[in-house]
């Protein structure tokens, strides 16, 4: 019983994956997510994780993607192509990939623990339970707690300097025609290729050449 | 106080002297600049008089005495032992003595004669900086202390010689005396070493111990070689042929400079040299009769020019490389004694001619050429008397000193025998030539129809120039710092200038009177516990000789007088006459044997063009191009390199990324397994 | 199951979105695939709980949940940003921080 939900659950936690990666507008890959999301939420389940994956349904589908939904409606869905240009990254990105599946399956299957094999330790009832994480939270892991605390505070306030409107800041349609994507820095601000010699100051002159008239001698 | 106390207090006070008014140059008042320098001497001479008499409290064995302030570097027995120690026996108190003495009197000159001079204090901080160089190397107890005073002594050298730096033929000359000078210190160096490869240590007293003991016995090249590397630097220093040619340059600064370093001082640091090193000298007897050598060919070669020359500053400047090639002569013949006294005489009257110069000078509101001078007999009586005197006692008239010092050198010169009669008679043609030389120069200036200047000093109205110029080149040069004041000043109107000349007038008279012969050896037996392990101490000419060299002497040097009268004097156009006959050693005479062309033509050439040839192509080349240029332009192209990684797209990194963890996971899979 | 298998699928839910991360160009899909990633670490984590019998690896999911919230936060608020000044939203063209 516990194997078809596994298989269930996995099939859809993949193609929920898969889904967030092929499909075209963000909005069905935020929903693609989402059923990511709830699959896993079963795989926890199945992993004695209830209150994970409760938090994993509640917090993280419930209210990180519903975030996200907010935003992928405000900025739209855009008409961009997967990779117009940049096939060899294409390439490399599938390689480089696969590669790394490849070398993960091998470390999982071909480990010597045999404890990947089992079906795991036996647990005490209570394992995975709100009691028991709040108990392991409140005396173990202490300090984590509060530091999480502390990122979250930090993180909303980020959210709200970074979104808010100044006065300035956005361009009008005029200014957004003239405005380069890549704008061009003055000269001598630093750059990194000035820094390199591939600009200079057309005043100078070339470096290697020394003037024939200096006097020498007695 | 004990002798060697007295001796580091000579040290001390020209030192203090010399801070004080280097570092206080801005803040002091002229009069406070001249009375520090001058009182700093004074007090260092006191102190000289005082090692004296402490000195010669001791017997006479015991009359070496060493004392060490600071060990710099000692290592083992055999080895470099670098101490700050200084040597107190009758020669380094001799010099000192002469050294401060004269000093001080010629400090006392140039407090008045540099009055005008925007450079006052900075003069004499060089100048109380000179003297104690030379005071560092006349009392050094071992050969490290000597090659610093050597060192130092050429420095101060240099500061003095291009004093008015802004004059581009002041500092030609400064720089060229400065290089010779490193020659010689070279050469100084190079045989110290060789010696103490042998004798084990850098002390005096050791180092004679070592070599009398036989540490050189089977090392006679080594002895040779550093003996003649020590006259490589004697040479140098001292103005001898071939490392001469500084000298007359020298007189680019200002005169009371000339008359302490390049006559009375510095040039005769290489006759103490070589009579503070007779141990090494005797047993090197190549090297001793090569200095001998080397001594006569200047006399009679400097003699020659001093003929001809029109400036006179020059002509008192070949006359100082004569006089030393006469003290080189004796200290390499071994007439220590005789060379010394020649040393304390001379020192007395070419000071006095030079500061003699420096008020002929002053009159003609600073022209120095011979041939603008005449007639200053009736203006300036006290100049031309101290002339006069200084004179005869270069020419070695009698009674004054010169004579008494000169006719000594000849007859040990002639008492050695052998070649060294050679020697002696050419000494008697120098002193001829002396003669002639001197009285040219005192005759041209003084007598005759007086000069547009001297009618206007009779008058009472010194000379006053309305554009300055560089009386050798004649560029227009102003007053301000850099170039001499605006002020010029005569003895007949400086009281300090007098006092100071009188002084010097009195010792070129009577100094003579310490060494009579058949009469009193008062130098001799002063001198006697420093050099009594010579070979030559016991020596003495005989009677016969002596007599003889007494008549000969007076006899060729009133001739001398005599020829230059009837030459410039009785018969006015014979000048132009003597020339004209004697038309090619005159040519040779008056460009100074073409020793500067030779030098130019052998060494500067040479060294100018593998300079050139070491910055055209080398430099360029290899430097710039391959090495300078070569690494930057690896740096550049690896950092291109590298460069094309920035490029700033994200997807770019995250692959890289990805790619740099599969390549880990991948080791740690190999590596596992 | 035995925990082998979730692992499995956690490595290939984490090479899926390391993969959408190369090849996707909007900012808002690749933080949709950074979550992949992190919640594959998530499955991982709490399996290794299960394999072990205590809870630190739930923990450690926890907190993971809690980075990944203000990750997203912080991110979205800066997609929102450069929306706001009409910038393209495409990291292939903001590539001003080149060498």
């Amino acid at each position: 019983m516990s194997a078809v939900v596994f298989f269930i659950a996995a099939i859809g936690a993949i193609a929920g994956a898969i889904g967030v990666v092929a499909l075209r507008n963000p909005f069905y890959s935020v929903l693609a997510l989402v059923g990511h999301l709830l699959s896993l939420a079963a795989l926890f389940l199945l992993l004695r994780a209830e209150f994970i994956a409760a938090a994993q349904v509640v917090v993280y589908a419930g209210a990180v993607m519903v975030l996200y939904l907010f935003v992928v409606s405000y900025i739209g869905g855009g008409a961009h192509q997967l990779t117009p240009g940049g096939s060899n990254l294409r390439l490399v990105a599938g390689g480089a990939v696969l590669a790394l599946f490849a070398e993960l399956a091998i470390a999982v299957l071909g480990s010597g623990l045999k404890a990947i094999d089992s079906d795991g330790a036996p647990y005490v009832s209570g394992f995975g339970s709100p009691a028991a994480i709040g108990e392991s939270l409140l005396t173990k892991f202490l300090f984590p707690f509060e530091v999480a605390s502390l990122l979250l505070l930090v993180a909303a306030v980020g959210a709200v300097v970074l979104a808010r409107r100044r006065k300035g800041t956005t361009l009008d349609d005029a200014e957004r025609d003239a405005a380069h994507y890549i704008t061009p820095r003055s000269l001598f601000s630093g750059t990194m290729a000035e820094a390199v010699g591939a600009i200079r100051d057309p005043a100078e002159p070339p470096v290697g050449v020394t003037d024939e008239n200096e006097r020498s001698g007695w | 106080m004990s002798t060697t106390t007295w001796a580091w207090l000579v040290l001390l006070f020209p030192l203090l002297g010399a801070t004080v008014n280097g570092l206080g140059y801005k803040k002091l008042s002229r009069g406070g600049a001249g009375a520090i320098g001058t009182a700093a001497i004074g007090l260092a001479f006191v102190c000289a008089v005082g090692a004296l008499i402490s000195l010669q409290g001791h017997d006479a064995e015991h009359r070496a005495l060493v004392s060490s302030l600071w060990d710099y570097a000692v290592t083992g027995d055999s080895g470099v032992d670098a101490k700050l120690s200084i040597l107190v026996d009758p020669l380094s108190v001799y010099m000192i003595l002469v050294v401060t003495g004269v000093s001080t009197l010629i400090h006392l000159y140039s407090v008045s004669y540099m009055r005008g001079d925007h450079g006052y204090s900075r003069y004499f901080a060089y100048l109380n900086f000179f003297v104690f160089s030379m005071l560092v190397l006349v009392l050094g107890g071992n050969f490290l202390v000597l090659i610093v005073g050597w060192a130092f002594v050429g420095a101060a050298s240099y500061l003095l010689i291009s004093f008015w730096y802004r004059r581009g033929t002041a500092t030609r000359a400064g720089i060229k005396a400065f290089v010779i000078n490193v020659v010689g210190d070279v050469g100084l160096v190079l045989g110290t070493f060789f010696i103490l490869r042998h004798s084990g240590t850098l002390d005096f007293l050791g180092t004679f111990r070592a070599v009398e003991g036989g540490a050189f016995a089977g090392h006679q090249g080594s002895l040779t070689a550093g003996c003649l590397l020590l006259l490589v630097g004697a040479f140098a220093k001292s103005a001898q042929i071939p490392l001469h040619t500084w000298l007359p340059d020298a007189m680019e600064g200002p005169t009371p400079v000339s008359s302490l370093i390049h006559a009375a001082t510095m040039v005769t640091a290489g006759v103490y040299l070589i009579a503070r090193m007779h141990p090494l000298f005797e047993q090197a007897p190549a090297a001793a009769d090569t200095a001998a050598i080397v001594g006569c060919v200047t006399l009679l070669v400097a003699g020659t020019i001093a003929l001809t020359m029109t400036d006179i500053k020059r002509v008192i400047a070949y006359s100082t490389m004569s006089q030393i090639g006469y003290m080189i002569m004796a200290v390499g013949a071994g007439g220590y004694v005789a060379g010394l006294f020649h040393l304390m005489t001379h020192a007395f009257f070419k000071a006095l001619l030079f500061m003699a110069a420096g008020s002929i000078i002053g009159a003609m509101a600073g022209g120095q050429s011979l041939e603008k001078m005449s007639g200053f007999r009736r203006a300036m009586p006290f100049t031309f008397g101290c002339f006069v005197v200084g004179g005869l006692a270069l020419s070695g008239v009698p009674p004054f000193s010169g004579f008494f010092s000169k006719d000594e050198i000849l007859a040990f010169v002639g008492s050695r025998g052998g070649w060294f009669d050679a020697l002696y008679v050419l000494g008697y043609v120098g002193a001829f030539l002396t003669a002639v030389y001197t009285f040219r120069m005192i005759f041209r200036a003084f007598l005759g129809e007086p000069c547009a200047e001297a009618k206007e000093l009779e008058h009472g109205h010194l000379a006053h120039a309305e554009v300055h110029t560089n009386p050798a080149n004649g560029e227009v040069e102003d007053t301000d710092v850099g170039f001499p004041g605006p002020e010029h000043t005569i003895a007949e109107r400086a009281l300090p200038m007098k006092v100071a000349m009188s002084l010097l007038a009195f010792g070129a008279t009577f100094a003579g009177l310490l060494q009579i012969p058949f009469v009193d050896h008062v130098v001799t037996n002063f001198l006697e516990p420093t050099f009594a392990d010579s070979k030559w101490i016991e020596q003495e000419p005989s009677n016969g000789l002596v007599t003889f060299g007494l008549i000969i002497g007076t006899v060729i040097a009133l001739s001398g007088i005599a020829l230059a009268h009837r030459i410039w004097v009785a018969k006015p156009g014979s000048a132009a006459a003597w020339q004209a006959r004697f038309k090619p050693a005159y040519t040779l005479f008056v460009n100074k044997w073409y020793f500067d062309e030779l030098i130019d033509l052998v060494v500067v050439r040479p060294f100018a063009a593998f300079g050139n040839f070491s910055r055209r192509t080398f430099e360029r080349v290899v430097v710039e191009g391959t090495l300078i240029g070569g690494t930057t332009s690896v740096v550049r192209a690896g950092s291109s390199a590298v460069r094309a990684i920035q490029t700033g797209f994200l997807r770019y990194y995250a692959a890289l990324l990805l790619l740099g963890g599969a390549a880990v996971v991948l080791y740690f899979l190999i590596a596992a397994s | 199951m035995s925990i082998a298998w979730y692992l499995v699928v956690s490595a290939l839910i984490f090479c899926i979105g390391a993969g959408g991360v190369l090849v996707r160009r909007n900012p808002l899909v690749i933080l949709l695939c950074l979550e992949l990633m992190l919640n594959a670490t998530n499955l991982a984590l709490i399996a290794f709980a299960r394999m072990h019998g205590n809870s630190d690896g739930q923990i450690f999911a926890l907190i993971i949940m809690v980075v990944a919230a203000c990750e997203v936060t912080v991110g979205l608020g800066l997609i929102v940003a450069i929306f706001r000044r009409r910038l393209p939203i495409d990291v292939d063209e903001l590539r001003e921080l080149q060498g």
